[in-house]
């Protein structure tokens, strides 16, 4: 339901074709579809209002880069603002304090405190070697001690031992002591879920806070949340004070603007990200895999952006030459297959396209992951450089001759050549033709993916209505 | 923000304050001015604020302006104009949870992504229903995540009704035949099934939520009788793929709204009710089973743009 960005600004910019700079009032009208977009996202209003505001001034009068549209090139912008906005480093969990080091949570109701609270004690554990131990704060929703204490043991992570009717104030206190004899080197406290504005439970925290006197204290918050993101992450910031954010439920298929919300009214980083139900299902944040999602598109930037640096370099004019005279050879498709493995692979690619949870689950049935990239490149790394260059030169023996090298079968040789060929003959059409990118987009994965695979609606961005 | 010291009031008061945090938003500009462009620029913020998002909020202003474009409005009248059409479009999801007492059980089934509010859902139905005097049982269906079988056996034990587990990890459809046979065998007036909360997007658990609505259909094809799914008060536009895929997969009926009492306006119920009419039966202003209530598109609009707040 929802149209990629990208689709809308083409659009709108579909009038506008060939200007050399971007105009004022090009850039106005496309801010009112990149408004809509981010509301769409989630994006709360206040901090849609500052972003466009940023962006507008920054696209009037940038130059269109010669191969893209000029809607193209203004999600660029969008999209660098986003990320920047978002923060480009990535933070992790500061345990720089004597041990026990103390993480607390905090959150609304349901936003996955307790399951994070685990996820981030196991992950410190393996990861960090850090002996971790676990106290639920929660005495309010029923069952939630036990809820942690179970988690615990999945996790092979110490939780503290439960005494019914202690208050959290006591429970936190226990749980330091525990920890300073026990010789963890990080406590965590699962606080119960409370909504901002619970006087008594955010008084409560406060108190929580100024026994525990947390290194970190991290408010996990839905990424599904809409224009309400701001209103928690300020009143959390306020009163208890955070130091950073995780965001749960990043697998869904919501656009997740509620990060650039949180982020941007609270001005602590975003560290880690919840992505699935098991327990090591929590990842870094990449801010520019967000801002593609909150666009409603990934793979436009990562290509447009591509571009932008290829048109900088020399090769790159050599390699446009050569397109143009229609000559894509098998060296320049190693090259892309390359760029493919380096974008994160096919699941990479795939996961920065929003709406493609199918299809992920799809390839990982059909077995095709990047191991077919790899071994795509192991075909082509078995010709010679005659072969590369001139692949009509492969007749039946030399098929042979390059499967046997490259451990596969004379049929994945074919299949590879005719993947080539097709890809060659749309280099060809392309160089006629307008829109480089917007063909790329649209053209490229379709000749990578197997046969009855079938795409969602919508799938490429850019190929679509 | 407010005083929790008014606890007389009756539901309405409860909705008007927990909305209205949101409605004080409404009141600051309003007081006797045109309906122009720039008071439209305006209520369009307040709404896309609440959560209506664009589309929505494009039909409520377009209704305003269609009718008193210009016109010279008291902050009342510029209140009602603006419910009036956000009432309207809630009316199309104006309709009663159809207990059907002749079933026996009527089997609800309630589905929802992690967080919703599901157990704690059922937990108050239940409460709600035993004290009218019918007869429930429960079936702890979600045997994924930690302890929400314990969850929902307090919550058992707070209603006296009887509740159908397994051990974690368990197959939860297989459960769920179980649980229908039992509250069969025993002549319950309403079973409600809890499930898993799964994000819509994740094929393998949606697949495991048709393999239930399955095996319930071979004790009684009309089964579930009802598919509730919960939602979020603070969900973004991201409930309207909620909505579609759940009602593709569960056959999802009709919708129950948590966790009003916060900050968020659940506007997100506007746009649900412009794009599917999809019933709302009950919204959740609390943490106690009366704090569950009827959804009422009158009350619900007023609340929602504060317009009754004085009293």
């Amino acid at each position: 339901m929802f149209e990629s960005l990208s689709d809308r600004l083409t659009g709108v910019f579909d009038r506008l074709r060939g200007r050399g700079a971007l105009t004022d009032s090009d850039v106005v009208e496309a801010m009112r579809e990149v408004r809509v977009a981010l509301l769409e996202a989630d994006v709360a209003l206040g901090v849609v209002k500052d972003f466009i505001a940023k962006v507008q001034e920054q696209a009037v009068g940038q130059e269109v880069l010669r191969s893209i549209t000029p809607g193209q090139q203004v999600v660029k912008i969008v999209h660098d603002a986003l990320v920047d906005m978002l923060g480009s480093e990535s933070h992790s969990i500061d345990l720089n304090a004597p041990a026990p080091v103390c993480v607390m949570m905090a959150g609304l109701q349901g936003s996955g405190k307790t399951t994070t609270t685990a996820k981030i004690a196991l992950r410190l554990q393996t990861r960090e070697k850090k002996k971790v131990l676990m106290a639920s704060l929660d005495t309010r929703r029923p069952a939630a001690q036990e809820q942690l204490k179970i988690l615990g043991e999945q996790a092979g992570v110490a939780t503290l031992p439960i005494i019914a009717n202690q208050m959290p104030a006591d429970i936190a206190k226990r749980a330091i002591t525990a920890a300073k004899f026990g010789g963890y080197d990080v406590v965590m406290l699962d606080t119960a879920g409370r909504l901002h504005i619970d006087e008594a439970l955010m008084a409560e925290m406060i108190a929580v806070r100024d026994i525990a006197h947390p290194h970190e204290t991290l408010l996990v918050a839905d990424c599904l949340t809409g224009q309400d993101a701001v209103q928690i992450a300020k009143t959390f910031a306020e009163r208890v004070g955070i130091t950073g954010i995780v965001l749960t439920r990043m697998d869904g298929d919501g656009r997740g603007g509620a990060a650039l919300s949180m982020r941007s009214v609270t001005g602590a980083p975003i560290k880690l990200i919840g992505v699935g139900e098991k327990l090591d299902a929590i990842e870094e944040f990449h801010p520019k895999r967000i801002a593609g999602r909150i666009l409603g598109m990934g793979d436009v930037v990562s290509l447009v952006e591509k571009a932008a640096e290829t048109l900088d370099a020399e090769k790159a004019e050599k390699m446009a030459a050569k397109m143009k005279r229609g000559e894509f050879d098998l060296d320049d498709l190693a090259e892309q297959l390359r760029q493919m493995r380096k974008l994160g692979g096919m699941q990479g690619v795939l996961s920065m396209l929003p709406g493609v949870g199918k299809v992920k689950d799809q390839l990982s049935e059909a077995g095709l992951d990047d191991r077919m990239l790899k071994r795509q490149e192991a075909i082509i790394t078995s010709m010679t450089k005659k072969e590369r260059k001139k692949p009509e030169l492969l007749n039946a023996s030399r098929r042979k001759r390059i499967a046997a090298g490259a451990g596969v079968d004379v049929s994945d040789v074919n299949k590879l050549m005719k993947m080539h060929r097709q890809m060659a003959d749309m280099m060809k059409a392309m160089s006629k033709n307008k829109g480089l990118l917007g063909k790329l987009a649209g053209g490229l994965m379709p000749g990578m993916m197997p046969p009855g695979m079938k795409l969602p609606p919508g799938f490429p961005p850019g190929g679509r209505r | 923000m407010s005083e929790d010291g008014d606890k007389k009031s009756g539901f309405f008061s409860r909705l008007t304050k927990g909305l209205a945090r949101s409605a004080a938003a409404f009141t600051g500009f309003i007081r006797r001015r045109k309906l122009d462009e720039d008071t439209l620029d305006e209520l369009e913020e307040l709404l896309l604020r609440a959560d209506l998002g664009p589309h929505a909020v494009a039909r409520v202003l377009e209704e305003i302006k269609a009718s008193k474009f210009n016109a010279e409005l008291s902050e009342a009248e510029l209140k009602e104009a603006l419910a009036k059409p956000v009432e309207e479009l809630l009316r199309l999801s104006w309709k009663r949870f159809p207990f059907d007492p002749a079933k026996r059980p009527h089997v609800v089934l309630v589905v929802g992504v992690n967080g919703a509010g599901k157990t704690t859902t059922i937990g108050k139905l239940a409460q709600k229903f035993t004290a009218e005097g019918k007869k429930i049982v429960l079936a702890a269906g979600d045997t994924f995540r930690a302890a929400a079988i314990e969850q929902l056996k307090i919550w058992g034990e707070r209603t006296g009704a009887p509740v159908i587990a397994r051990e974690q990890g368990g197959d939860a459809a297989g459960l769920a035949f179980e649980a229908f046979e039992r509250a069969k065998a025993e002549g319950a007036d309403l079973l409600f099934i809890d499930t898993a909360g799964r994000l819509q997007n994740k094929t393998g658990l949606m697949q495991e939520l048709q393999k239930i609505v399955r095996v319930l259909k071979k004790i009684d094809p009309d089964a579930p009788h009802s598919t509730l799914l919960v939602l979020d008060a603070t969900v973004g536009q991201n409930a309207i793929q909620q909505v579609e895929v759940f009602r593709e997969i569960a056959g999802v009926t009709g919708l129950v709204m948590t966790k009003l009492d916060g900050t968020a306006r659940g506007g997100i119920l506007v746009a649900l009710a412009d794009k599917f009419g999809m019933p709302i039966y009950w919204i959740g202003v609390g943490e106690t089973a009366e704090d569950l209530q009827l959804f009422d598109p009158y009350q619900f609009a007023r609340a929602l743009v504060g317009a009754n707040e004085t009293a």
